[in-house]
């Protein structure tokens, strides 16, 4: 479990909203410029601090969607929770040149880098993709070839995050499969999965174990427990296998989209 | 930096709690129990499990499960406070307290990191896990502590930030100097103390 280190102090940044836009109903990816960015690894976050006119905060994590590469620019997509304290002010109230503070990058454990090579396999439910979205862009930035296979769980196609681009990657890009399951709803001829991450599943989708594929998991708490426990009973070692556990916990409300 | 800034549009929902004057700066409710750990939950036999004191001591010390239980319990209800900014009041658990486990090796160690399966491990002054501050449990609302939450037992150290309180521990090294540990070389404070949030390197 080795790891690089971090700078010495993390600090408060204002970064401009520079764009922004809708990628489902849900979320919204929204664009800063960060003039003191000093850059970040694909699967790093940050944290959010919102600040009223009467000095209340509230301070959340997001992850970077966007890839190094993109610095000092950042991306962030967030998926608006209804009763959610910032959710809502980030995907619904802030605009183009608004300011927003933060501070990171934040995290050196669930980290790809093009040159730690692979195969990799990215397993995403709902906004989960986030992080893995800033690897497969870090990936085609860095003109990597590294054989990659992204499972991606949503409830229904249209709360897919990233969907055209991830079809566009996957066509222009060799060595990058991507394989989609729809657990509420799918549309007619739909071709992908229609269930839940399952042992079955993850038998067709990853890596041979033989191959050492290093894998990211990132997704609600049940989702996340679940398909990792199915890859460490394939065979594949817990050290090789990187988890990112966020958005809600409601384990009844949630049930591992 | 930003001294003055405020965000445009943005009210803030929980101004007027109660609970607030039990809320470290930064944290809000949560009444869930979220998990977060950087891989797969280890699943460790109880037959094969043991914890251990090893290190600068005398005589390094091994408790096997059932020996374990062998030892006083306390009961221990106390407010928790994650770095990723939630906080849970009130958990209850039940477990060995660290005073009694270390009291069994004589040490001149002023330091210790937890050690746990899964390769995670985190530093500690000894002086922040003695004195009625910190347990080794294995029991979570009365019921066997569930895996994904650090079953069979965990550290707990309420007064600091979550990441102390290892997950699936096996044992503590004394230590003569501090090292530090997982999350604490990967950018988080080395102290991690919720009502100074000291949550990253230089808080
Ligand atoms: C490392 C990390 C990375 C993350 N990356 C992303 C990301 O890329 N994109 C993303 O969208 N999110 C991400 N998150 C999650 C994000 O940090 C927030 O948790 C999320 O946006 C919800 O925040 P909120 O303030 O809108 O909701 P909160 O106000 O925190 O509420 C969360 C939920 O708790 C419930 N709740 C809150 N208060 C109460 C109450 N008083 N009583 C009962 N129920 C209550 C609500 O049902 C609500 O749905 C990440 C989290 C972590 C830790």
């Amino acid at each position: 479990m080795e790891g690089r280190t971090l700078l010495g102090r993390l600090s408060w940044q204002l970064g401009e909203v520079v764009a922004t836009r809708p990628e489902t109903a849900r979320t919204k990816s929204i664009t800063l410029d960060l003039p003191g960015w000093t850059g970040h690894r694909a699967g790093q976050h940050v944290d959010v601090r919102l600040t009223a006119e009467d000095g209340y905060r509230a301070e959340r994590s997001y992850s970077i969607a966007s890839p190094p590469e993109e610095a000092p620019r950042v991306t962030l997509t967030v998926e608006r929770l209804d009763d959610g304290e910032v959710s809502p002010y980030l995907t619904e109230e802030l605009r183009v040149g608004d300011k927003l503070e933060l501070r990171g990058p934040i995290g050196g454990y669930f980290v790809w880098e093009a040159e730690i090579g692979g195969p990799l396999l990215l397993v995403a439910g709902g906004s989960g993709i986030v992080p893995l979205m800033a690897m497969l862009r870090h990936r085609d930035a860095a003109a990597g070839t590294v054989a990659t296979r992204l499972l991606y769980s949503s409830r229904a196609l249209e709360e897919m995050i990233y969907r055209d681009e991830l079809n566009r990657r996957m066509k222009s890009s060799a060595m990058l499969e991507v394989l989609q399951t729809l657990t509420r709803a799918q549309p007619p001829g739909w071709t992908g999965y229609s269930r839940r991450i399952d042992l079955q599943m993850l038998r067709e989708v990853a890596w041979p174990v033989e191959q050492r594929p290093l894998t990211f998991i990132c997704g609600p708490t049940p989702f996340v427990e679940t398909a990792a426990a199915i890859l460490v009973k394939l065979g594949h070692e817990p050290a090789r296998l990187k988890t990112e556990r966020f958005g809600p916990t409601g384990e009844k409300k949630h049930d591992g989209e | 930096m930003s001294e003055g800034f405020f965000s445009r549009g943005f009210h803030g929902r929980r101004r007027t709690s109660d609970l607030s004057e039990r809320l470290p700066p930064g944290q809000y409710l949560e009444r869930d129990f979220p998990v977060l750990s950087a891989g797969p939950t280890p699943q460790t036999p109880l037959a094969s499990w043991d914890f251990s004191i090893v290190g600068e001591v005398d005589q390094p010390k091994r408790w096997s499960w059932d020996a374990f239980h062998t030892l006083p319990r306390e009961t221990i209800t106390r407010d928790i406070h994650c770095v990723t900014k939630w906080s849970k009041l009130d958990t209850y658990w039940e477990g060995v307290s660290l005073d009694l486990l270390l009291a069994q090796v004589a040490t001149a160690a002023e330091y210790v990191i937890a050690f746990c399966d899964g390769g995670y491990t985190t530093n500690l002054p000894l002086e922040e896990v003695t004195g009625r501050k910190a347990w080794i449990v294995d029991t979570y609302e009365g019921e066997p502590l569930a895996s994904e939450h650090g079953g069979p037992a965990r550290l707990l150290i309420p007064h600091l930030y979550f990441w102390k309180s290892a997950k699936w521990v096996r044992g503590l090294r004394l230590l003569e100097k501090d090292e530090p540990g997982f999350w604490e070389s990967l950018g988080y404070n080395n102290h991690g103390d919720p009502w100074k949030e000291e949550r990253y390197w230089g808080d």
